[in-house]
């Protein structure tokens, strides 16, 4: 079917507030752009400003950092995502660890328009980068997920009006990067977070939210703690100024490598952090026009309403081949209404950059959505996307249509679905490339009997020790380094980003550009050679401990 | 040279910033929070306004109570990426109830000018090519906002309940 219609799906959508306030940030925006054009702010005064705005200056060109509000779209928005792409960059976009998405080859002069024709389909771009609370991210199977306590998308839209261009909060010390989840099952990388929220049922079998603080990935990774066993849900926003009050007054600003909220949160000490936060909190509560009236959060929940999913579906999963058994066991998840699932389009055919879509794929994709998603798909952090309500009996159908477009890779979860930031490729920051290791090491494993035997594998790499790609919370962390002009790779081995978080631990001397893909082969044999009945490689780890994985890494017994 | 933005105008600065060594002068005066808390008694009996100026690492909650014996807070802007003072003046508006004029001084843009007027800042030192336009364009800019702050200013959230 060509052009079919654009489907509706339930989501938020502007009201003539949210419009108003959306178009005019355009305009200021522009006109900052025109100062600094004009010569009237230096680099250094607009820096803070475009960031604000999340455009960056990498090393070739302009990035543009686009918001994918906790990571859901409809169909419509990821066509204007192609046509940005197409009309104003290379062809291509990138979908990042936190649900959005950049375009790496801007130029400073066409920004106000993208802004502008971001700001027709109701996105933008505010505070995706910058001193300031950052694009919010939730669970992308929300509203999907079988195991979900409840949807975490309305909370996190009224997180998002809140802090927009929150007058109190927009220098902060340092960038500040909130989560809402949902389930039991951590799919936000919530403990890695500055502030996260987790939607609870309590013994009462009331609903409320526990929250954590300072988490972080950085030189100095954290995982966060909790703050809040139970706030109750018209407390919530009173609790997270709270937070934030505390934060911008004693988070460091002498050193921007200790000025995260991860940092003050250790040297305070919980404890004390917690009385701090509960002093501004009851006083910003007994004032109450930060309180959220079940109402107001009910207005918003109504926008996320459930679809309305058809009922009398066979819950059975249709026949269409070897290939698309493969594909089934991994890329499709169970999903809350009889007759429905989920699935995952991963952005990481071996050899691809991960998290790259071209401009025909993103417009392919959004024709599968108004198809056979009701519109709409989510941007994972792991740097793939997500149907999140397709019925059953339709998925060969879209099977067939992924491997036009090269998505149908099996391997949601595996060894191949890699994180890498974009790296020396792109990045100032960076001290090594981390997309041709990601797509060395897709290459070495790309036999998929292989990767199954394997099983649940996540391997992130990050070019540069501030994290972009999540090493610390790979199950095989990879961090590149420069040593005297020459690239080298660290293994860090035993990190999770899920409700079983955990930091990786550095292995040794880093390998050469050439060595690391065998290296993290060793270290594979050796979890295939020593796991116990239904291990992980992250279970065998933590039940051996580095000590053989590094034996083998470096070769000292044969693997 | 700068010059001084109060209630929407060009002002004369009363005050004059005395440093924490010299003798005072007559008339209101200015004086850091380390002068204050050497000459407390002394600055309070003189029959005449002071201002206090505070760092940006100086909480204003460690003045107390005597909070309300100053006329005008000045809080500074080291560099105009510290956010504290937005903190400070906001705790100043709301939690100590304090009355008096708040000015920004020190290193701050044109385009954060809105979020220090939000968060209760009511006076402004400025460089000589900032005029009383751009100030009032600054505060223009954006219509609506989505969260209470000092200025009492009604959130989209009001509006959109008195639809």
């Amino acid at each position: 079917m060509l052009n079919p219609k654009p489907v509706e799906p339930n989501m938020y959508r502007y009201d003539e507030f949210d419009a108003r306030f959306v178009s005019e940030r355009v305009e200021q925006f522009a006109s900052q752009v025109e100062r600094r054009l004009k010569g009237e702010l230096t680099e250094d005064q607009f820096k803070p400003l475009r960031l604000m705005n999340g455009l960056y200056l990498q090393l070739h060109a302009y990035m543009l950092r686009v918001a994918v509000p906790y990571g859901t779209l409809s169909s419509k928005q990821m066509r204007k995502l192609a046509h940005i792409a197409r009309t104003y960059d290379k062809d291509f976009g990138h979908f990042t660890t936190r649900q959005n998405i950049q375009y790496n080859w801007i130029k400073l002069v066409d920004v106000p328009a993208i802004l502008r024709e971001l700001a027709d389909v109701e996105m933008h771009a505010i505070q995706t980068s910058g001193n300031c609370i950052r694009n919010v991210t939730a669970d992308h199977f929300a509203g999907a997920a079988a195991d979900e306590i409840e949807d975490p998308r309305p909370l996190a839209e009224i997180i998002r009006q809140w802090s927009s261009l929150h007058p109190e909060f927009v220098f902060l010390p340092r960038k500040f990067k909130i989560a809402v989840g949902g389930s039991p099952h951590d799919r936000a990388a919530l403990k890695y977070h500055d502030m996260a929220v987790e939607i609870v049922r309590n013994e009462a079998g009331r609903t409320g939210y526990k929250v954590l603080v300072g988490g972080g990935m950085g030189r100095t990774p954290y995982i966060a703690q909790v703050i809040g066993d139970f706030v109750e849900k018209d407390d919530i926003l009173s609790f997270m100024e709270a937070v934030l009050r505390v934060y911008n007054e004693q988070g460091r600003r002498d050193n921007i490598y200790k000025a995260r909220i991860k940092i003050l949160t250790n040297s305070l000490g919980i404890e004390e952090m917690r009385r701090q936060v509960m002093v501004e909190f009851a006083e910003i509560k007994a004032r109450g026009s930060l309180q959220l009236p079940k109402a107001e959060l009910d207005r918003i929940t109504a926008y996320f309403a459930p679809p309305k999913f058809e009922t009398g579906l066979s819950d059975e999963m249709p026949q269409a081949g070897t290939d698309f058994v493969n594909w089934v066991k991994t890329n499709v998840s169970k999903h809350r209404a009889p007759g429905y699932a989920i699935a995952t389009i991963t952005l990481k055919t071996p050899g691809q950059v991960p998290g790259d879509a071209t401009s025909a794929q993103m417009d392919t994709i959004a024709d599968l959505m108004d198809e056979f998603s009701l519109g709409e798909v989510r941007v994972t952090h792991e740097q793939n996307l997500v149907l999140p309500h397709v019925r059953k009996k339709d998925l060969p159908a879209i099977f067939a249509r992924l491997k036009d477009l090269d998505f149908a890779s099996a391997n949601a979860g595996l060894i191949t679905d890699i994180i890498a930031c974009p790296g020396l490729d792109y990045c100032d920051l960076a001290n090594a490339r981390s997309i041709p290791i990601a797509q060395g090491i897709a290459r070495k494993f790309e036999n998929l009997a292989r990767q199954q035997d394997i099983g649940e594998l996540k391997i992130k790499i990050s070019g540069c020790i501030n994290a972009c790609g999540h090493h610390h919370a790979g199950h095989i962390g990879i961090l590149g380094v420069d040593k005297k002009g020459v690239e080298f790779y660290q293994l860090v081995l035993g990190g999770s980003g899920a409700e079983d978080a955990s930091i990786g631990e550095i292995m040794g001397p880093g390998f050469g550009e050439h060595e690391i893909a065998d290296a993290v082969e060793r270290v594979v044999n050796v979890y295939i050679a020593q796991r116990k009945d239904g291990e992980r490689f992250l279970d065998t780890y933590r039940r051996l401990g580095m000590a053989p994985f590094k034996d083998a890494a470096y070769g000292k017994v044969a693997a | 040279m700068t010059k001084l933005i109060k209630s929407g105008a060009y002002a004369q600065d009363a005050y004059a910033p005395v440093a924490d060594d010299a003798a005072l002068p007559d008339g209101p005066v200015l004086v850091s929070l380390a002068r204050f808390n050497k000459d407390r008694d002394t600055l309070l009996a003189r029959n005449t306004p002071v201002g206090i100026r505070l760092q940006s690492s100086e909480n204003p909650e460690q003045v107390g109570q005597d909070v309300h014996h100053f006329a005008l807070i000045s809080l500074e802007f080291p560099k105009f990426r510290d956010g504290r003072a937005l903190s400070w003046a906001r705790i100043l508006r709301t939690r100590l109830g304090f009355t008096g004029e708040i000015r920004a001084v020190g290193d701050f843009l044109y385009d954060q000018v809105n979020y220090q007027h939000r968060v209760g800042f009511d006076a402004w030192e400025v460089p000589d090519n900032f005029t009383i336009e751009m100030f009032q364009r600054a505060l223009t800019e954006m219509t609506n906002v989505y969260q209470p702050s000092a200025d009492g200013k009604k959130t989209i959230r009001d509006l959109r309940a008195a639809r």
